[in-house]
């Protein structure tokens, strides 16, 4: 499953109040996507408003345009000095892609993101892959000087929502396809993604997952070789033979063309490997190297052994003896 | 991973605190470190500064500040404990913090300090890791694709002796001694009472303290840090077993993080009169009363849970031809007459 947070930043809440209608926009925007590629994964989603959070770079003002940059390589250097108050750590075990909307301060308004070219990005949002997307939101200034601060925000969540929701398909992989001029192509409307689109999901994650089943299953019994003196427990072997199975369904009904069993079956597949492979039982610490075992156990046996295997020498003799002497004595 | 404890290896924690400053300087946030300390050293009795941990003399940076985030501390930090966050074979009851989240685009750098000898490193004074051990975790690291490249740095003596062993591929090493050397420390603080830092983990510092985010240096410069006439051992590094040269892996690959980052050129066309969906299947109203806090958590089960009965195993061959020796010997010494006032 997939964890969604969307935050909003505001750095300089003295001159801004900013309100944004998350909840509305999530029910209306992006429930309906959510919903669509809710085959391909689970997703749960929250959201948070920071106050005081800074970007870690500080953009440049250009004259021409009166406007501040921020240009295409200091892009980098933004995420991590915020990432660290996301607070994604505390969320959940689940991966965090993380959406956030950054009003500048009024001292930085108007920002606009530089593209490697030097034109100003009309979306005015960046993407991580793996991560999530920042875009920056600006303000317009007032009209006249003297309104009173702060100023009352209310953002246009429909906007932001095309700009997040544009992200959130290329970090899954989707984007916008180039049409030839002679075909229509049929805009997916608010659901976000096509019905071919989510095809495409699913058969590159099916794939995808089966590739992983077999890495995962061959590295496993690689591991049991090298090493002997691990365990497997039974619920580990029955999760491999599960695996096994569900690979083999899977592989089955792509070939038949039933696309949604087939995923349903690598997914399968894929958590009983992972849970095998990762199972705590098979961590294997007991390493002994030869000159430790003769370090370690010698120095314990061989004194208490020297008199029992005097002893049984001595009872071998004993014996031989007295079975020689009755047939001398005669 | 610092594996000491006891107030007389206070450098250890130094060392490993000041490498841990430096990497979040260079913009690797706390979720993305996995600290490993005994961490008795700020509260510790001996402490004349309690709360602090200097790694200067004349006590110029207090490197035990709010901000540090030790995920293992004390008795935690076990050889057991570091295998389980390398190899990702975790109880699920672990938090987030304490686990090692790496991808296969994932870069790690992981730093030891500590005791050591050939072939091992010391835990805590009472365990040991061996340098096989070690290279058998990287490899189920690679085998699940855990990691992209791997920088393996240790400042203990004889350091070289662990990383002779590795064979999985795209792993550097560096080690601030060869087999047969002991790695030395720096300076002792004459108002602490002992030794602040070890030389080799000093001069890797100074020269981290030069680089920043965006900075081109590259691993050579690196590999030059400490000759043999400042830190008296001689550092090795091991190179081999990694794909790219090192002069074209900028040290910020490994101690800095630098995203890659797209710009977003699409969006989507989103109508925007659509009205608050009703969802597409109607969920159902239960009247039903939030739970109460003893009912979410099962404590009664808990608390009454039976530790669990070991099942009794009748002793072994070993043990019984032991002692059946034993007991024959005894008796063919002494006489068979003896038999009779034992039963």
């Amino acid at each position: 499953g997939y964890e969604i947070t969307f935050s909003l930043l505001n750095p300089d809440p003295k001159s801004h109040t900013v309100d944004w209608d998350i909840e509305g926009a999530v029910n209306r925007f992006v429930k309906p996507v959510l919903d669509k590629l809710s085959l391909v994964a689970n997703f749960s989603v929250d959201s948070q408003i920071l106050y005081y959070a800074v970007l870690g770079v500080t953009p440049r003002y250009d004259k021409e345009s009166s406007s501040f940059l921020l240009s295409a390589h200091s892009l980098p250097h933004v995420i991590n000095p915020v990432e660290a108050r996301l607070g994604s750590s505390a969320a959940s075990l689940y991966p965090v892609l993380n959406f956030l909307l950054y009003v500048p301060e009024r001292s930085h308004s108007p920002l606009y993101i530089q593209d490697k070219d030097g034109a100003p990005v009309s979306t005015n949002a960046f993407h991580s892959p793996r991560w999530g997307g920042i875009m920056v939101y600006n303000v317009e200034a007032p009209a006249s000087p003297q309104t009173s601060l702060p100023l009352h925000v209310d953002v246009d969540m429909a906007r932001v929502m095309e700009v997040f929701l544009a992200q959130l398909r290329l970090l899954f992989g989707l984007s916008q396809e180039e049409v030839p001029p002679e075909f229509l192509l049929e805009s997916p409307g608010n659901e976000g993604l096509a019905d071919w689109e989510l095809d495409h999901l699913l058969w590159a994650h099916t794939v995808e997952n089966i590739a992983t089943v077999s890495t995962t299953l061959t590295s496993l019994a690689q591991l049991l070789d090298k090493i002997g003196n691990i365990v497997i427990k039974d619920d580990v072997a029955s999760e491999v033979y599960r695996a096994v199975a569900s690979v083999q369904s899977a592989v089955t009904e792509l070939s038949l063309g039933h696309l949604l069993a087939a995923f349903q079956a690598s997914k399968e597949a894929v958590t009983c490997s992972e849970r095998a492979f990762f199972d705590p039982s098979l961590l294997h610490l007991l390493y002994f190297p030869d000159d430790q075992k003769f370090a370690i156990y010698i120095p314990l046996f061989l004194p208490m052994a020297v008199p029992i295997l005097l002893s049984l020498a001595k009872i071998v003799r004993e014996t031989r003896l007295r079975k020689k002497e009755p047939t001398k004595m005669d | 991973v610092c594996t000491s404890r006891f107030w007389f290896n206070y450098r250890h924690v130094a060392n490993t605190l000041s490498v841990y400053r430096s990497v979040k300087r260079l913009g690797i946030p706390d979720s993305h470190i996995v600290l490993m300390l005994a961490d008795d050293m700020a509260c510790n009795p001996r402490n004349p500064k309690p709360a602090t941990v200097f790694s200067h003399k004349n006590m110029e940076l207090n490197v035990y500040g709010d901000d540090v985030e030790v995920d293992y501390r004390s008795y935690e930090v076990t050889v057991e404990n570091f295998l389980r966050v390398l190899t990702g074979r975790i109880p699920p009851s672990t938090p987030r913090s304490k686990r090692l989240l790496s991808d296969d685009r994932s870069n790690i750098l992981i730093y030891m300090t500590g005791h050591g000898g050939n072939g091992f490193l010391k835990f805590q004074d009472s365990e040991e890791i061996t340098n096989v051990e070690l290279a058998d975790a990287f490899e189920q690291m690679w085998q699940k694709r855990r990691y992209n490249e791997l920088l393996f740095i240790i400042d203990t003596c004889q350091g070289a002796s662990m990383y002779e062993r590795f064979y999985s591929p795209n792993i550097m090493a560096l080690a601030s001694s060869q087999v047969g050397e002991d790695s030395l420390s720096h300076q002792p603080d004459l108002g602490i009472g002992v030794h602040l830092m070890d030389r080799y983990t000093f001069y890797v510092l100074e020269f981290l303290e030069e680089i920043h985010p965006a900075s081109q240096t590259n691993m050579n410069d690196l590999f030059q840090v400490c000759p043999k006439s400042l830190c008296v051992s001689t550092p090795g590094h091991r190179t081999d077993l990694f794909q790219r040269d090192p002069q074209n892996v900028l040290i910020t690959d490994f101690f800095g993080s630098v995203r890659k980052v797209e710009i977003t050129a699409e969006t989507l066309s989103l109508d925007r009169d659509v009205p608050g969906l009703e969802s597409k299947f109607p969920e159902e109203e239960l009247a039903t009363e939030p739970l109460k806090y003893a009912e979410q958590l099962p404590v009664a089960q808990i608390i009454h849970q039976k530790p669990k009965q070991k099942d009794w195993h009748p002793p072994g061959g070993f043990i019984l031809g032991l002692w059946a020796l034993i007991i024959m010997v005894f008796f063919k010494t002494y006489g068979i007459k003896h038999m009779k006032h034992v039963f």
